[in-house]
């Protein structure tokens, strides 16, 4: 670029002043910290929750259960239900980042002091994946280590050099990201805060249990669905565990970090290219 | 606090050539050309929906032309990577999220630009804004306040052109001398500074040029004392507790007649001896009759008269 007028040059435009703009603008929201507070809080909670009903019960539990525990412990390190409210705030996050602008008209402002408008969204790609890494890192490390801790006092707690468990933990992790990223790409191509929840919700949450794994082609479809990648991550007995029966599609796990990877990637792709373009 | 970038021959030249813009059926603007120069303020005028934000929103790289250019100093403003420090604007003052406090929402701003964040408090004591207001959250600040904050935002990188949509909506009569001011300083510092609305009375203290638009093309783009001098035709103000049988009387002699209020008539095409004489043959009491010097806003609304858009309470 050229500055051609101005006598003095003008400082050149750097990347990470867009990074350290866009993480300006993600803590300075209040409503940002209330969804990742409560989130976080309601996450652990949910978990350990999960973990002191099974330190209540484990004295009623066959020995068939007791003897293959190890998956319940895993399970309870990062329960569904935990998974889901994850899938939640992380793609609320990710959504309101850029749905936040086009619907105030803050967009325009942002737009006309970078006019790059593919840098400003690749950082805002960096920042809302960096600060949900982060989140998920901590709701699933203070998760598993106050799970494990609750079944410790049963002695069934294990320790994260178990073979499985940082699987677990990173898979829970990186769910975050994955739907943050998921919820920026919906949302730089939907632009409308109700249409885009409702389409995060159908897309994260309600696809995944209502596809079939019946046929070939929805068993592929099922697969490629993130909370479907994670439960398959998480899910460390796979395919050895004398309670659940293999599917008829088995996937890898392998697979279910393609499937975070691809996700993560192609959102990302959207969200730069398709605000680059369109009037606002 | 003069612009040490400022070149010497001053800022940058806006120029506007053969620019369109169609929205599907609507065409918001048509082939519009014209140019704004350094070191004056040009107002930018036209009727509610004449094209002038689009124009605007083209000239900041936010809105594609259908065809031609809009350039600010020979380039679009989609080629400079960063803009504040080329371009300032105020384009809707709701354009914030009314969640940030406003020291946020420019020290983010300042920050995507590499602007020093002493600017921030810079511009912020300049709108008015320093101290307890700028912590507070945009959302709950009056529409006065919000359009401050848009100046501050265009102030923030002390850009030598700066363009401003409808700057004086919802400021008190203090805050509209105060804007005025200001863009004289500016456009005296050798910035260009260019300003719309749809309020011939704002541009009257404020333009030394003008552009006129309406429905998207160009009417006139002039000095503020030529454009003035096109307001030829004097208008008449009657008043009578008759007004409907001489607004019939003058309009048979060929006058264009428009009711005022219940008594008042505002007439052209007739000088106010002749309308004196057809009352007096009609036996109507007169309790008003005066000329009007050919004003501005007079100027403004015959031109562009054909090209109002939304009128209304015209009587039918
Ligand atoms: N996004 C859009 N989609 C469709 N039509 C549009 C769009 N934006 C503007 N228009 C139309 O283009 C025309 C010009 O609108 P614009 O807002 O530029 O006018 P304006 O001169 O700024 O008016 P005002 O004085 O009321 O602000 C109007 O007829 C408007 O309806
Ligand atoms: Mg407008």
């Amino acid at each position: 670029m050229t500055a051609s007028t101005t006598a003095l040059p003008l400082p050149a435009a750097r990347f990470t002043d867009l990074l350290a703009a866009e993480w300006i603008k993600l803590r300075s929201l209040r409503s940002v910290h209330w969804a990742l507070g409560a989130g976080a809080l309601g996450i652990i909670a949910f978990n350990t929750n999960a973990a002191r009903a099974d330190y209540v019960n484990f004295p009623h539990y066959g020995r068939v259960v007791r003897t293959h525990f190890l998956s319940w412990a895993l399970r309870d390190a990062f329960t569904q239900g935990a998974a889901m409210m994850l899938v939640l705030a992380a793609s609320s996050i990710g959504a309101i980042s850029i749905v936040g602008e086009y619907t105030t008209g803050l967009v325009r402002t942002t737009f006309a002091a970078v006019p790059d408008r593919r840098a400003l969204m690749t950082a805002k790609v960096v920042v809302v994946a960096a600060v949900m890494t982060v989140y998920g890192a901590f709701t699933a490390g203070a998760s598993f280590a106050l799970t494990q801790a609750v079944l410790d006092g049963r002695g069934q707690g294990v320790s994260i050099g178990h073979p499985g468990a940082l699987r677990v933990v990173v898979a829970s992790a990186l769910l975050a990201p994955v739907c943050a990223l998921a919820g920026l790409g919906l949302g730089a191509l939907i632009r409308h805060s109700a249409t885009t929840t409702v389409f995060d919700v159908f897309v994260l949450l309600f696809l995944p249990t209502f596809v079939t794994d019946r046929y070939h082609w929805t068993a592929c479809v099922r697969n490629a669905l993130p909370f479907n990648a994670w439960y398959r991550l998480v899910d460390v007995e796979y395919g050895h565990q004398p309670f659940t029966l293999t599917p008829r599609y088995p996937t890898t796990v392998t697979g279910g970090w393609i499937v975070f990877g691809a996700w993560a990637l192609a959102a990302a792709v959207v969200a730069v290219v398709a605000v680059d373009r369109r009037d606002v | 606090m003069p612009h040490d970038a400022l070149p010497r021959d001053g800022g940058p030249v806006i120029e506007v050539d053969r620019l369109t813009k169609r929205y599907g059926g609507t065409t918001a603007v048509r082939q519009l050309s014209f140019t704004v120069r350094p070191g004056r303020v040009t107002g930018f005028l036209g009727p509610n929906g004449a094209g002038k934000t689009t124009t605007l929103r083209m000239l900041l790289g936010l809105v594609e032309p259908t065809s031609g250019a809009a350039t600010v100093d020979g380039h679009t403003v989609r080629r400079y990577p960063r803009g504040l420090r080329h371009v300032g604007a105020l384009l809707d003052a709701g354009d914030v999220h009314g969640g940030r406090t406003a020291r946020a929402h420019l020290h983010a701003l300042a920050r995507s630009n590499r602007i020093p964040a002493h600017r921030v408090d810079e511009v912020l004591a300049e709108v008015g804004l320093a101290g307890a207001p700028a912590g507070r959250r945009v959302g709950g600040y009056s529409l006065g306040m919000k359009q401050r904050l848009g100046i501050a935002t265009a102030l923030l990188g002390d850009p030598p052109a700066l363009l401003f949509d409808e700057p004086l909506n919802g400021l008190d009569p203090e805050g509209v001398l105060w804007v005025r001011g200001l863009f004289r300083r500016l456009a005296g510092e050798g910035r260009t500074v260019f300003v719309s609305s749809h309020l011939m009375s704002e541009m009257e203290n404020t333009a030394d040029e003008l552009v006129v638009i309406g429905r998207g093309e160009l009417i006139a783009a002039e000095s503020l004392t030529e454009f003035a001098a096109r307001g030829t035709r004097p208008t008449v103000t009657v008043r009578t507790p008759d007004a409907g049988t001489l607004a019939a009387a003058l309009s048979a002699e060929g006058a264009a007649v428009a009711p005022y209020d219940g008594e008042t008539l505002k007439v052209t095409g007739l000088s106010s001896d002749r309308i004196g004489e057809i009352a007096f043959e009609h036996g109507l009491l007169l309790r008003e009759l005066a000329t009007e010097t050919a004003s501005l806003e007079a100027a403004f609304m015959e031109l562009t008269a054909d090209s109002v858009e939304y009128l209304a309470g015209e009587p039918r």
